[in-house]
């Protein structure tokens, strides 16, 4: 569903991505795994269509259409999301009228008819459960006045609402107490299914231990050095990143 | 009134999505109907013309000439954060009327153009009528053409007409409360108006009257090089409420058109006026070349435990000059000022308020909402003056700009006079940049840029959007989207 090749990306005049390659197949969960400044992040923007990262070489390609044709808006109504590390706030709209704007923007994109009132709200009230996200977290401007967690179960609350294909979860766990981090693994688990595919992106460990992948890569200076499956993500927590780093694939790059 | 605009936010909020494909000025249209026009220039001739065609008495007269006269020692003010080049006031026609001026029975009767024009801004009378209960008093040009809900009102002895309709059937009650709120001579638009107004609105709500619907008037210049000098009072004796909306909408226009209005509300004791404004005159092209000059004095006078609210939405204008303020003359009595002025490409604003604490106790609240984006220059010149009887009198100002461009600029020019010490003001400040962080955040969720802007901006300037009754909310947050399409960069 997903195939990124050789890709290259810069911002300003910084080269960020160097040849990065990865594949996933639908229903398949894959987390990324490196050290700070590697890249994760700037991956993540790239695949949400973030402007300011210029790709210089490669392709990405999902579902057999080149993405990189598309806007951040088209990429949305592909299917892809993309839950923020650093959620922003929208002052004076509420959280619920963002979303039902949202989703029936993506809905006229695709020429679907508008949700009625009564299916969105019942939709709001099964996936708010989800995240055990209370009425008033709904009904307040978006983000304004979260807390950390609140604003990672809202990230995955719009995502259960959104139905993505593909969701792009960057650095999720970050700022999470065990509580919600529980809840967003939760929400997460509860909508991994056989076409939803999912790249979890992190830091740490301890998110696989509730999310578990199917397969974990480890980027370093900008490309993937090494893969391998859930067992992977233990290892890197043991023994760290520079055995994988320090060989002679990641020095080239 | 309050519990419905709030329970219309949470529902009707959502910025209507269907208006984004307009990028031209969208009510740039004109009427073709013939117009009853006086050459262009200003002399006392052509004052006793205006005068003679709308049959006035002798005392109106009078009070012209004597404008006249003031204004002719005046000299146009240069103090605003505006630069343009001075209307050619001899080059201005004073006086324009649709010649079809038969007493009209019913809306049916009204001009087909007309009605026309009105479908266009979107108000057809019928339609207000019926869904909204809004009482419509249009003014095209200069004359009024159809005044609807009359004889509703007049069975609560309410008078809602216009103007020249006033000064014939009600001469008593205009003579007595014109140009005390706003004297001609309190500045050079002033003057010039009190001289040459051609028409307007009158209403008058009589004691302990609550005026059961909104009144409403529509002001739209038409014809090209028309001089606009719409003349506004509003009386509501003791106890009575009233709430008042005024729109505009311009058509497409190459050269400068002046706008001068004058509008004075008096607020008697425990009476309360709410003044709501859907500003969109237009603006010019992208260079600014061709749009309004709007420079407007509003002022109201609350006598004891009287409450005046002017609501404003200004996205129109090449240059906007105006700042509707309240003299809280009586005991206890509150001003409000909530102000969302939009500026785009070249439009300069030089808005805000004065609140003038006379009495003890005392309140006013100024909440102001900048927007500027393309090239132009948005400002909030604020005056709050605390006189030395104005014990206890507290003022809370607010004045947040938002910047969608590099190119534009936020002004905000407070000006604080405190003569007692009891009295209490309070003011805040902000200036924002629209971040592109809230804008990626929107598109990733699949809405459009377009949709993006008008969902951040529209929730910017919610708090001064919810102060508007409902029907003029939705237009606002159409207006506000529409004026601000394309404009991040």
């Amino acid at each position: 569903m997903l195939k990124i090749e050789n890709l290259h990306a810069r911002i300003d005049d910084t080269e960020i991505l160097k040849g990065l390659s990865l594949e996933m197949g639908a229903g398949e969960v894959h987390a990324i795994m490196g050290p700070n400044g590697s890249g994760k992040s700037t991956l993540a923007s790239i695949l949400a269509g973030r402007e300011e990262y210029e790709v210089t070489e490669g392709s990405i390609t999902f579902d057999g259409v080149d993405l990189l044709e598309l806007d951040a808006t088209e990429r949305a109504v592909a299917g892809i999301f993309l839950a923020f590390q650093y959620p922003v706030e929208i002052p004076g709209v509420s959280n619920i009228n963002f979303l039902r704007s949202a989703l029936n923007s993506i809905r006229e994109q695709r020429e679907e008819a508008p949700l009625s009132g009564k299916d969105f709200l019942a939709k709001v009230k099964e996936c708010a459960q989800l995240v055990e996200l209370d009425g008033k977290l709904r009904d307040r401007s978006v983000n304004e006045g979260f807390s950390g967690g609140e604003k990672k179960r809202n990230e995955i609350f719009q995502m259960a609402m959104l139905e993505p294909k593909l969701a792009v979860l960057d650095e999720t766990d970050s700022g999470l107490d065990i509580d919600a981090l529980r809840i967003v693994s939760h929400g997460v688990n509860s909508m991994r299914n056989g076409g939803r595919s999912f790249l979890v992106i992190t830091h740490y460990q301890r998110l696989l231990d509730h999310i578990v992948p199917d397969h974990v890569h480890v980027l370093a200076g900008g490309r993937i050095v090494h893969s391998g499956g859930k067992e992977l993500a233990l290892e890197l927590e043991e023994k760290g990143y520079d055995w994988i780093v320090d060989t002679p694939a990641a020095q080239q790059a | 009134m309050k519990s419905e605009t709030n329970r219309m936010s949470a529902a009707e909020e959502n910025p209507l999505l269907d208006e984004f494909t307009r990028k031209e000025y969208e009510f740039g249209f004109t009427t073709d109907i013939e117009a009853d026009k006086v050459p262009p220039g200003l002399n006392e001739d052509v004052i006793r013309l205006i005068s003679a065609k709308k049959n006035e008495p002798q005392w109106m007269l009078d009070w012209r000439l004597e404008a006249f006269r003031i204004w002719l020692g005046m000299e146009e003010p240069d103090w605003a954060h505006v630069q343009y080049e001075k209307p050619d006031y001899q080059a201005i026609s004073y006086y324009s009327a649709p010649k079809s001026k038969v007493p009209l029975g019913s809306l049916d009767e009204v001009d087909p153009e007309l009605r026309a024009t009105m479908d266009k801004l979107g108000i057809s009378m019928e339609e207000q009528k019926r869904l909204s209960g809004v009482a419509v008093d249009f003014v095209m040009d200069s004359v009024s053409v159809a005044t609807s809900f009359k004889d509703k009102l007049a069975e609560l002895g309410i008078i809602f007409c216009s103007m020249s309709e006033a000064i014939q059937e009600h001469p008593e009650l205009v003579r007595q409360h014109l140009g005390t709120v706003v004297p001609v001579k309190d500045n050079f638009f002033s003057a010039l108006n009190s001289a040459v107004f051609t028409d307007g609105s009158f209403c008058y709500i009589p004691k302990g009257t609550k005026c059961p619907m909104e009144l409403s008037t529509y002001f739209r210049i038409n014809e090209a090089g028309t001089g606009q000098f719409e003349r506004t009072l509003l009386v509501a004796e003791e106890g009575s409420y009233v709430s008042y909306l005024e729109g505009c909408t311009a058509p497409q226009r190459d050269e400068n058109q002046l706008h001068a209005a004058v509008v004075e509300l008096k607020a008697m004791d425990s009476a309360e006026i709410k003044y709501s404004t859907v500003q969109n005159w237009y603006p010019g092209d992208a260079q600014g070349k061709g749009g309004v000059f709007n420079f407007v004095t509003k002022r109201g006078i609350c006598e004891t435990r009287a409450k005046i609210s002017w609501t404003q939405v200004e996205t129109g204008s090449a240059v906007t000059w105006k700042y509707p303020s309240c003299i809280l003359k009586g005991d206890g009595s509150v001003g409000e000022f909530y102000s969302v002025a939009v500026t785009n490409n070249a439009q300069q604003a030089d808005t805000g308020t004065k609140m003038i604490h006379l009495g003890a106790n005392t309140h006013s609240t100024i909440i102001s909402k900048g927007i500027s984006a393309g090239n132009s220059q948005n400002s909030y010149r604020g005056l709050v003056q605390i006189g030395p009887r104005a014990r206890n009198a507290r003022n809370f100002s607010q004045c947040d700009s938002l910047l969608m461009t590099d190119t534009s600029g936020a002004h905000t020019f407070p000006y604080i006079e405190t003569k007692n010490p009891t009295a209490k003001v309070e003011h805040e400040a902000t200036t924002s940049r629209i971040g592109e962080d809230q804008i990626f955040y929107c598109l990733q969720r699949g809405l459009t840029e377009e949709q993006a802007i008008g969902l951040i901006v529209n929730g910017y300037a919610k708090e001064v959007l919810n102060k508007l009754p409902m029907e003029f909310a939705v237009e606002a947050r159409k207006l506000l989207t529409i004026s601000l399409e394309g404009s991040v960069g």
